[in-house]
């Protein structure tokens, strides 16, 4: 890519000219170098202990070298300097590599050239989501159709056997509510806070949870649900209110069902914050002149907000919608944490995890792997074709 | 001319970083000794084969292997670590062998990925023999009998566990650690002033149940939940009860599936255990409590400051690290001490006819890597020295019969010698034995159901589980 074409013709250069010339080429020769030299540095284990002493050594300090040669250095000392390795050599030499393979396409010719660069721009990031996204995929739906009994018994298996229909069912619930509970509340939330005086904080408080990453969330609601005997204290939350009301302490993640709207609960209250800030801001594009005219025309506030306020974000309530909808369906992690999918709490994706790593049955794995791509696909294509009419997408 | 000269430099430049990224990163050597280990290793079962010939164990004593790495994975952290990285300490030390041991409490989840993604350990630990079986049976275990001797093996172990790692007559694992699920914790002190007595016989324990009930107490401490792994407890409390209750020859014939999951012994078992679980007043906090509260936890009302709120625990002999502690320092220091605080005793038999049998699990090494010094640190694991230090620490229970029974000084691994020294029979863990859908799937689900719907419809679950079986 940058040593093979020496195209200078002209011979009335000059010395300087040359370097210059070859300076941003030279960018791209050193960026592959230290990226070659970083790949190397990150797969060995002592690299960073291994730096540090050379580091010593050039400066003069052998004494301090040796010592690390001998005994390492801590853990987070030798972290941390992966880490700047790892960011310096890696966005340096992707600018550099990037410098260099620019330089060169800018010698061909005029049309080569403009075929030619945005290759050299996309071409990495094509690669990699190759390597990372497309073939993984390509792979996957190969293996629900080989692996163990073949397509028709994995395919048969994810379909007919009770606990993949159990799963089933609560995805299905999982996406009904938890989608309908965050966007309906969310819409309530920004149509109410629209008209309060701090608005800020009071989105504030409600989009803190988002904040939360699903496992947290999950730790803390596993608090919130804890159960104790009767008679003993409630540690749970949820608990101690409901016997402080004179009721016998109910085993909320235990109770087949019951455990799944729990759980839709964990979810609501993480999505609410995206939906309301989404939400928000789609209300307050809303002209009011539209909403001032309705109310001259004599339309009550329900009317108002179902008939022009509602139809009028639209587009947004869409995008939110099938958003969050993903993130329902690929439920995991909320699931995983509290009750391991026990107790009729099962969702696809955690049967796929348990298939895979708990059975060792790929075949069963990748059969639910693509029922829940295909269950995603026709949101995604919702959502962009959304996009695209609000003129977002091209 | 000048332009070439100009390339020149940058050739001669290009050079001089490449020779600094090998020098600063240290970068080429290892992945090419690993290279050339390869080949070698390829060919060394052909020469092992000659008896005559020194074991890798004698070479790496001599020094053969020294500067070599062996990783090891495994599910012991903090305190278990230590000890099992102080069973192998002097080893490392004389062969310079350096073992590079990694504790991973998720290691089923660790270790499928990393074999998956072609980076297994060269040695790991495995609990279940099922696991076991389907790596083997998708080839990723080295065969242990192509350089270890199994004869002398079976008259060193026990010899159910030899059988227990081989497959089609070849030995895939080497049981390392020993585990007795038969045992009952009871709270020493307050059990001699109340002047209950340890039951020997089942009627006994159900006399002794009456009694603590009769004076205003709860018999049972059980609880079993463990996120996904929800369920284990009552599998082996079925199992420890089909024991006592059914021959070995059905006991073995239910977990290789010669006769149904739901065969009337088995029913017969659940029903017995049933009795236990749902027994008005006999479980602390009811049958909720039992699938509610974390299986670590179950034993802490034992130590309630009033006086035990329930006297009696079944579970092996891990379970005083999670007995309260005093949290505030690092590590956690132990309230109650083992032996002292409580000491357990054997779970009575109930059918004379059956004996004394026990109920264990274990913990095998398997081998992913063909190298001399993992052959070496494998032959070394089955020698009583990999268990000296951990055995005395206590806790640690070898399967390997050479290891003095004057090593077993402290207090739980004394008492477990003792009961194995008594024992009639053992046999494995039937749920860790079981195909992985079943063993570590329907059996726990079905039990968790089973227990949810306070043991209503036993022979619908059990029939479910049979169902299930693939």
């Amino acid at each position: 890519m940058t040593t093979a074409t020496t195209p200078l013709g002209a011979p009335s250069l000059r010395p300087i000219d040359i370097v210059r010339r070859l300076l941003a080429p030279l960018a791209g020769v050193v960026g592959i170098l230290a990226i070659w030299w970083a790949i190397g540095f990150l797969v060995e284990e002592d690299g960073p202990a291994n730096l540090l002493a050379g580091l010593y050594d050039t400066i003069g300090l052998d004494g301090q070298a040796e010592a690390i040669r001998e005994r390492g250095i801590p853990t987070l000392t030798s972290k941390l300097i992966l880490a700047v390795v790892a960011l310096g050599v890696g966005v340096g030499g992707i600018w550099a590599v990037y410098i260099g393979a620019n330089a060169v396409v800018e010698r061909l010719g005029d049309t080569l050239k403009r075929r030619v660069l945005p290759w050299v721009f996309v071409g990495p990031a094509l690669l990699l989501l190759s390597v990372y996204l497309v073939f993984p995929s390509v792979s996957t739906v190969a293996t629900s159709l080989t692996e163990d009994g073949g397509a028709a018994e994995n395919f048969g298996f994810v379909l007919t056997d009770p606990d993949m229909l159990v799963a089933l069912r609560n995805n299905a619930l999982w996406l009904v509510l938890a989608t309908g509970g965050s966007v309906a509340i969310g819409l309530v939330i920004a149509t109410l806070v629209d008209r309060v005086k701090r608005e800020a904080l009071a989105k504030t408080f409600i989009f803190l949870p988002l904040a939360i990453s699903m496992v947290g969330a999950a730790v803390i609601w596993r608090f919130v649900y804890a159960w104790a005997p009767p008679g003993q204290p409630q540690i749970g939350l949820a608990n101690a209110v409901w016997t402080s009301a004179g009721n016998d302490p109910v085993a909320w993640l235990q109770v087949p069902t019951l455990n799944t709207f729990a759980l839709i609960l964990i979810m609501v209250w993480l999505q609410t914050g995206f939906a309301m800030v989404v939400l928000s801001a789609a209300i307050k594009g809303v002209p009011t002149e539209v909403i001032e005219a309705a109310r001259i025309d004599g339309a009550r506030e329900s009317q108002v907000f179902f008939r022009v306020i509602v139809p009028m974000i639209k587009g947004s309530i869409i995008t939110v919608g099938t958003t969050i909808a993903i993130a329902v369906l690929k439920v995991f992690d909320i699931v995983f944490v509290t009750t391991g999918g026990r107790f009729e709490s099962d969702v696809i994706a955690n049967l796929m995890f348990t298939e895979f790593f708990r059975f060792r049955n790929f075949g069963h794995a990748s059969a639910l792997a693509v029922i829940l791509f295909l269950a995603v696909v026709p949101l995604m294509v919702i959502n962009v074709r959304n996009l695209r009419r609000q003129g977002i997408g091209s | 001319m000048k332009v070439r000269r100009t390339w020149a430099w940058l050739a001669i430049l290009a050079l001089v970083l490449a020779a600094c990224a090998n020098e600063g990163g240290g970068g080429s050597e290892e992945p090419s000794e690993a290279d050339e280990s390869e080949p070698a290793a390829e060919s060394q079962p052909a020469e092992s084969a000659d008896a005559g010939e020194q074991s890798f164990l004698e070479r790496a004593e001599a020094g053969e292997f020294e500067g070599t790495t062996v990783d090891i994975l495994a599910q012991w952290v903090e305190a278990e670590a230590d000890n099992f990285e102080g069973n192998f300490a002097d080893f490392e030390e004389r062969t310079g062998i350096d073992i590079n041991y990694e504790g991973v409490t998720d290691y089923t989840t660790v270790l499928n990925v990393r074999v998956e993604g072609g980076d297994a350990p060269d040695i790991a630990q495995i609990a279940q023999p099922g696991l076991m079986r389907s790596l083997q049976a998708d080839g990723h275990l080295v065969n242990l009998s192509e350089f270890m001797d199994v004869d002398q093996l079976r008259e060193d172990y026990i010899e159910s566990f030899i059988d227990l790692a081989s497959v089609d007559g070849d030995l895939y694992g080497l049981y390392y650690k020993a585990d007795l699920k038969s045992i009952v914790w009871y709270p020493n002190a307050a059990f001699e002033e109340a002047g209950y007595e340890i039951p020997e016989t089942w009627d006994d324990l159900l006399a002794l149940m009456d009694q603590i009930k009769a004076d205003g107490g709860t018999p049972w401490c059980i609880t079993q939940e463990h996120g996904e792994a929800t369920g284990w407890v009552t599998t082996d409390w079925v199992e420890d009860v089909l024991l006592r209750t059914a021959p070995l020859e059905t006991y073995d014939a239910w977990v290789a599936h010669e006769i149904p999951f739901d065969d009337p012994a088995v029913v017969n078992a659940a029903n017995i255990v049933g009795e236990i679980f749902f027994g008005e007043g006999n479980v602390y906090g009811g049958p909720t409590a039992i699938n509610a509260t974390f299986v670590g936890d179950a034993q802490n009302p034992m130590f309630a400051e009033g006086g035990p709120d329930c006297w009696l625990h079944k579970q092996a002999a891990w379970i005083p690290s999670f007995w309260p502690a005093d949290e505030s320092t690092d590590p956690p220091t132990p309230l109650y001490e083992p032996g002292v605080d409580s000491s357990f005793f054997y779970l009575p038999p109930i059918d004379e006819e059956y004996g004394r049998p026990v109920l264990g699990g274990g913990d095998m090494l398997v081998m992913f890597d063909d190298r001399p010094e993992v052959r070496a640190v494998m032959e070394f694991f089955a020698t009583p020295e990999a268990a000296e230090y951990w055995t005395q620490a206590g806790g640690f229970v070898s399967p390997n019969k050479d290891v003095p029974d004057d090593w077993y000084t402290t207090y739980p691994s004394s008492g477990l010698a003792e009961i194995l020294a008594g024992a009639d029979a053992l046999r494995f863990d039937a749920s860790d034995t079981m195909p992985a859908e079943v063993g570590a799937g329907t059996f726990w689900s079905g039990m968790v159901d089973w227990i949810a719907n306070n043991g209503a419809s036993t022979e619908e679950v059990l029939a479910e589980i049979e169902a299930s079986w693939p």
